[in-house]
């Protein structure tokens, strides 16, 4: 098959390989693509066509040269939490509007050494804190299936790119749903792997224990080849695993016969929109023609997973944004009276509403007294939900459900009420306490023809397997190979 | 439970940001319903349950002490908002 914008990165690397296209052409393909649908989707913060040809260039001169590496020449945008050196990096901030880089972080060099081409750097929710990218200083990036329809967020300018055809991949972070709901409100196949796959050195950091980097494409044989580029082990990174590193494509052609899908009763109640269980039920008879059993698990605990996560994730970001203080980088007031008055004014300034609030919550809860109450209870509860998988993973092999129980919504629609908003992640939540993986992909639309997405939740360390499961939905279905018509 | 403008002021300098009185209002009504969800949780009897923080119950490894990074003070600088003589600057903090 000829090369084109929607070409899959597998089908990328075939067509560099078979010299079909160079890794300046298609550099300069996305780029043109990426300014081109700019003012109609602000996908990205920021585009440095000379430093990506550049890269693009030095690619094309190793493979002339006879040098290999897995994806040499591939382009992938990334969002902008990623440290790169010398790229500016706002992490969809007005606090950091100005930073650049000092060093890169840990995925994006993992890929560069894959060979990958740096393309720009992509529009989020400030800080990776929010639902629909609407908190971004930026402004938000738009559904490129309908303008007038969220991207999902965190990672919206990692989804919109990849979907409107502004990069082949991308990569994302994931803490609470961040790679998993924007992966289906834009029809990608998104995976956020176990904590510690994935190096956090270089990402800016929200919530340091929920915090995962993960890779959005079109299929799952992309995320398994990306995934393969991103993981492995850094001791830059205390959380770090330290383990062998692993390709993720191995069991990719691996039939389903006798897998067991576990249906917890919980992701399937009155919350989820109609259309969302039509379409998941359809994946479903799917996956039985293809040889997997669905058993039916319950996980108690996992309606607790919104109110422990807006615990612990405010806390942990309350502690990592107070290096943002106006002193060493970052926003600064222009009027103050004293250093104190610096440090409030430069914060509140510099922040917006969303990350204010977060860091307020985060505040309160850690204050003195209330440690117990509110960090410590929802430590326990993290451990009851990892104890609910537990009992699941012993009749079956991986859990599925719907991924949000709503599609892509409006402009507007939540904003104003954060705790409508945060009720959107309440099935993605529950993988990133656990530290469990867990992807999304694309499973069919409902009555407005928004997409809808699967989520797969794996034990952990067992993303080869998940990939194997979601690339078989594949290759007997085609809702993955659907695009925007933009 | 209900937040008081009060309690809104001590976390807003708890957490070193400006809350100016005109917006102490709206913060305070969005906070409550946030601890609204959040006090769901302590419907749960939760004694004797370990608290965990990481799936994997992984320790934390240890290194060496060495020095690992070079020295890099002028790169770090260059995005500081003032600065001179290799130091960053902030107002007067000793009359």
């Amino acid at each position: 098959m000829a090369w084109n914008t929607f070409s899959t990165v597998a089908e990328t690397v075939k067509a560099l390989d078979d010299k079909q296209v160079s890794a300046v052409e298609l550099a300069t393909h996305y780029l043109d693509r990426a300014d081109a649908l700019q003012p109609a989707l602000n996908a990205y913060v920021t585009l440095d066509r000379e430093k990506t040809l550049v890269e693009a260039a030095a690619a094309d001169a190793k493979r002339a040269a006879g040098e290999t590496a897995p994806l040499l020449g591939v382009p992938i945008a990334h969002k902008d939490i990623y440290l790169i050196e010398g790229w500016r990096t706002t992490c969809g901030s007005k606090m950091l509007e100005n930073f650049i880089a000092p060093y890169t972080s840990t995925v994006v060099k993992n890929m560069s050494d894959a060979g990958m081409v740096t393309l720009g750097k992509l529009n989020m929710d400030e800080f990776a804190m929010g639902s629909s990218n609407e908190t971004s200083y930026f402004g938000p990036v738009k559904n490129p299936w309908d303008v007038s329809r969220v991207p999902g967020g965190s990672s919206g300018g990692s989804a919109a790119s990849v979907a409107a055809g502004l990069a082949p991949a991308s990569t994302g972070t994931d803490t609470g749903g961040s790679i998993r709901q924007p992966a289906m409100f834009c029809n990608l196949t998104g995976l956020k792997p176990t904590y510690g796959v994935c190096s956090r050195f270089g990402i800016i950091a929200f919530a340091s224990s929920l915090d995962q980097a993960g890779p959005f494409a079109q299929t799952a044989e992309d995320c398994a080849l990306l995934l393969t580029a991103m993981a492995g082990f850094d001791a830059h990174d205390a959380t770090s695993l330290d383990r062998p590193k692993e390709n993720y494509s191995r069991d990719l052609s691996r039939p389903l016969n006798g897998l067991r899908i576990g249906l917890p009763k919980e992701f399937f109640g009155e919350g989820v929109a109609p259309g969302i269980a039509k379409a998941v039920d359809d994946a479903l008879t799917v996956y039985r023609k293809l040889g997997a059993i669905t058993v039916e698990v319950s996980l108690p605990n996992v309606k607790y997973s919104v109110p422990a996560y807006y615990v612990v994730a405010p806390a942990e970001a309350s502690s990592n944004l107070s290096r943002f203080d106006g002193v060493r980088y970052g926003h600064r007031a222009a009027q103050y009276s004293d250093l104190m008055d610096m440090y409030m004014r430069s914060r509140a300034e510099g922040f917006g509403a969303e990350v204010k609030r977060r860091i307020l919550i985060g505040a309160y809860v850690l204050s003195h007294g209330y440690y117990d109450a509110y960090y410590l209870q929802a430590g326990k509860l993290r451990r009851l939900i990892a104890e609910d998988f537990k009992r699941a993973y012993e009749v079956c092999d991986v859990v599925m459900g719907p991924t949000a129980p709503e599609t892509a919504f409006q402009f507007g629609a939540k904003s104003d009420d954060p705790v409508k908003m945060y009720l959107n992640d309440i099935f993605t939540i529950c993988a990133n306490l656990t530290g469990q993986p867990a992807m999304s992909h694309p499973c069919g639309v409902d009555e407005a023809g928004q997409h809808v997405g699967m989520q797969i939740i794996g034990n952990y360390l067992d993303e080869a397997r998940m990939l194997n499961v979601a690339h078989q939905y594949q290759l007997a279905t085609d809702w993955h190979r659907k695009h925007p018509s933009i | 439970m209900s937040l008081t403008p009060q309690d809104i002021e001590r976390i807003a300098h708890l957490a070193r940001i400006r809350v100016t009185p005109a917006d102490v209002a709206d913060v305070q009504v969005k906070l409550d319903g946030i601890f609204k969800l959040i006090d769901e949780m302590q419907a749960v009897d939760t004694t004797g349950v370990e608290p965990m923080s990481h799936g994997l119950d992984m320790v934390l490894r240890l290194r060496d002490d060495a020095v690992t990074e070079i020295n890099r003070r002028d790169v770090f600088l260059k995005n500081a908002p003032e600065s001179a003589d290799g130091y960053f600057l902030v107002p007067k903090v000793i009359e």
